[in-house]
């Protein structure tokens, strides 16, 4: 099993953890990777804010790059993913502007997107039973007593029709199952899929604050000790608003990337440097349980 | 929203025109609040996602292009998966943020067009985000330069941020892709 994976901006520099814990996560699970030759950012909320032509062009660029590589691409960032399902959707099924736009490709690339590979995000891949099943075998400290709610937040539920590869996108189950496959105690609760706040960790952080304050007190009701994600931005306002750094109030809840989790139960990897990262120190709880590997 | 008591005379051509350019079917609408129920941005919203859509349909462009609501939706498109008249609010919101640059009226938010702006010209450079680069745009513009300063410390103390751009080898194909987009504004 061959992709071409497509990292982001996010996963260059602020959520680093998150392409280490990927990659390796990945390599020790048989999955070849091939990183996407010069790829772009995809614009995220600010391009399709501003331009719908950059909201499909600059995702495009990508996917026609990515066809030149042959494989699907495989995407951590839920938001990277997001954009670039949209602009595939937006391509295949022909909305408006999208002839004039592959044409427009073709002067400033030299070729057109054929539609010829697809878009998978890792979440996707992780719970195809074989890979489910690959994960299970490999096991070798399963999170016993890890008490964790899964949050998917918007961008890998919605728009459902687009974007969604759950049965029913507003009841999510993927990352409720894989906790299940890690053994670790997968808690069920409120605000599966509500917004954290997305792009406006810097330019609204009041509002931000507003709304990782309503996560993190869900999942404390719940039982929670921990928060698992696949979106780097969930994971970053999810983790330095409720740090004091951050202006939060200070609550401790670690927040996870599902990687990580992953990364830990099958013993792939370096898992010291990616929770060296957080700004919550998720290293006390792991120990507490007895989850870390002895390095 | 406050009611001013005064009679409006609906303006049908605005409706039209917002159909078009947003691609959603506004007229639709009966009103259920369903949007309003789910969205999580209602809390600091002049105007609720129903109301913007209500407004949409009495022509009450001004109101609307002047309004906090349309920068502070965050596009996490409940609202989209709930309506059950199809209609996304996002995609209205997005189309009346378009119309609000290109009229030049007074915005009801300057903190975040100026995220948007500085983040583009950031891919514009490099074909990449450079988070540095970009935070320093952003601060310059709005000169919020103590806001999440502490934040700013811990993020480079853990690695977060880099201090050198990464520039992508066709950053040229970007400018042209940038070059169109604006033609594009230009021909509306
Ligand atoms: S959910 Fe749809 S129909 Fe109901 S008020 Fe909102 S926009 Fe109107
Ligand atoms: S997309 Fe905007 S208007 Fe719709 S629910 Fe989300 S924040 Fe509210």
């Amino acid at each position: 099993m061959k992709y071409t994976y497509y990292p982001g901006c996010s996963l260059h520099s602020t959520a680093e953890e998150y392409n280490a814990s990927s990659k390796q996560v990945l390599e020790k699970l048989g999955i070849q990777l091939e990183e996407l030759k010069d790829w772009n950012c995809c614009g995220a909320t600010s391009a399709h804010s501003t331009s719908d032509y950059l909201a499909h062009a600059l995702p495009l660029r990508n996917l026609v790059l990515a066809e030149k590589q042959d494989n699907d691409v495989l995407v951590p960032c839920a938001a990277c993913y997001n954009l670039l399902k949209t602009a595939e959707h937006h391509m295949r099924c022909g909305g408006e502007g999208s002839e004039e736009l592959n044409l427009d490709m073709q002067e400033i690339m030299g070729a057109q997107y054929q539609g010829n590979i697809a878009v998978r995000h890792v979440v996707d891949v992780f719970a195809q039973e074989e890979i489910s099943a690959k994960i299970a075998g490999l096991l070798a400290k399963p999170l016993a007593g890890l008490k964790v709610v899964p949050y998917y937040g918007c961008l890998l539920t919605r728009p459902a029709k687009v974007v969604s590869f759950e049965d029913n996108a507003e009841q999510p189950q993927t990352l409720d199952r894989l906790l299940g496959v890690l053994g670790a105690e997968n808690i069920r609760w409120s605000h599966k899929t509500e917004c954290c706040g997305g792009s406006f960790s810097i330019s609204q952080p009041d509002l931000v604050l507003t709304l990782t304050k309503k996560l993190v007190d869900a999942a404390q009701y719940a039982g929670a000790d921990a928060i698992v994600t696949a979106c780097p931005l969930c994971q970053a306002n999810l983790d330095t608003r409720q740090h004091e750094a951050g202006g939060g109030p200070g609550t401790k809840v670690p927040v996870f990337y599902i990687t990580e989790l992953i990364g830990l139960a099958i013993g792939a990897g370096r898992s010291g440097d990616w929770l060296k990262k957080h700004l919550i120190d998720p290293v006390p709880l792991l120990r507490s349980l007895n989850l870390l590997a002895a390095s | 929203m406050v009611s001013t008591g005064k009679s409006i005379a609906p303006s049908f051509s605005f409706l039209k025109q917002l159909e078009d350019k947003s691609g959603q079917p506004v007229s639709r609408c009966y009103q259920c609040k369903k949007c309003t129920g789910g969205c999580p941005m209602s809390f600091a919203m002049d105007f609720n996602p129903n109301q913007v859509v209500r407004l949409v349909q009495l022509g009450q462009q001004e109101r609307l292009l002047k309004s906090r609501t349309i920068w502070v939706c965050a596009c996490c498109k409940t609202c989209a998966d709930r309506c059950p008249n199809g209609i996304d609010i996002s995609a209205v919101n997005d189309a009346l943020k378009d119309m609000a640059a290109e009229q030049n009226v007074a915005l009801g938010d300057t903190m975040v067009p100026a995220f948007h702006e500085s983040f583009l010209a950031s891919i514009q450079r490099h074909g990449r985000i450079y988070e540095a680069g970009m935070l320093l745009g952003f601060k310059l513009k709005t000169k919020a330069y103590t806001q999440d300063m502490g934040l700013g410390i811990e993020f480079v103390k853990k690695g977060k941020l880099k201090f050198l751009p990464e520039k992508i080898s066709q950053v040229k194909e970007i400018k042209q892709i940038f070059e169109k987009a604006k033609a594009k504004e230009g021909s509306r």
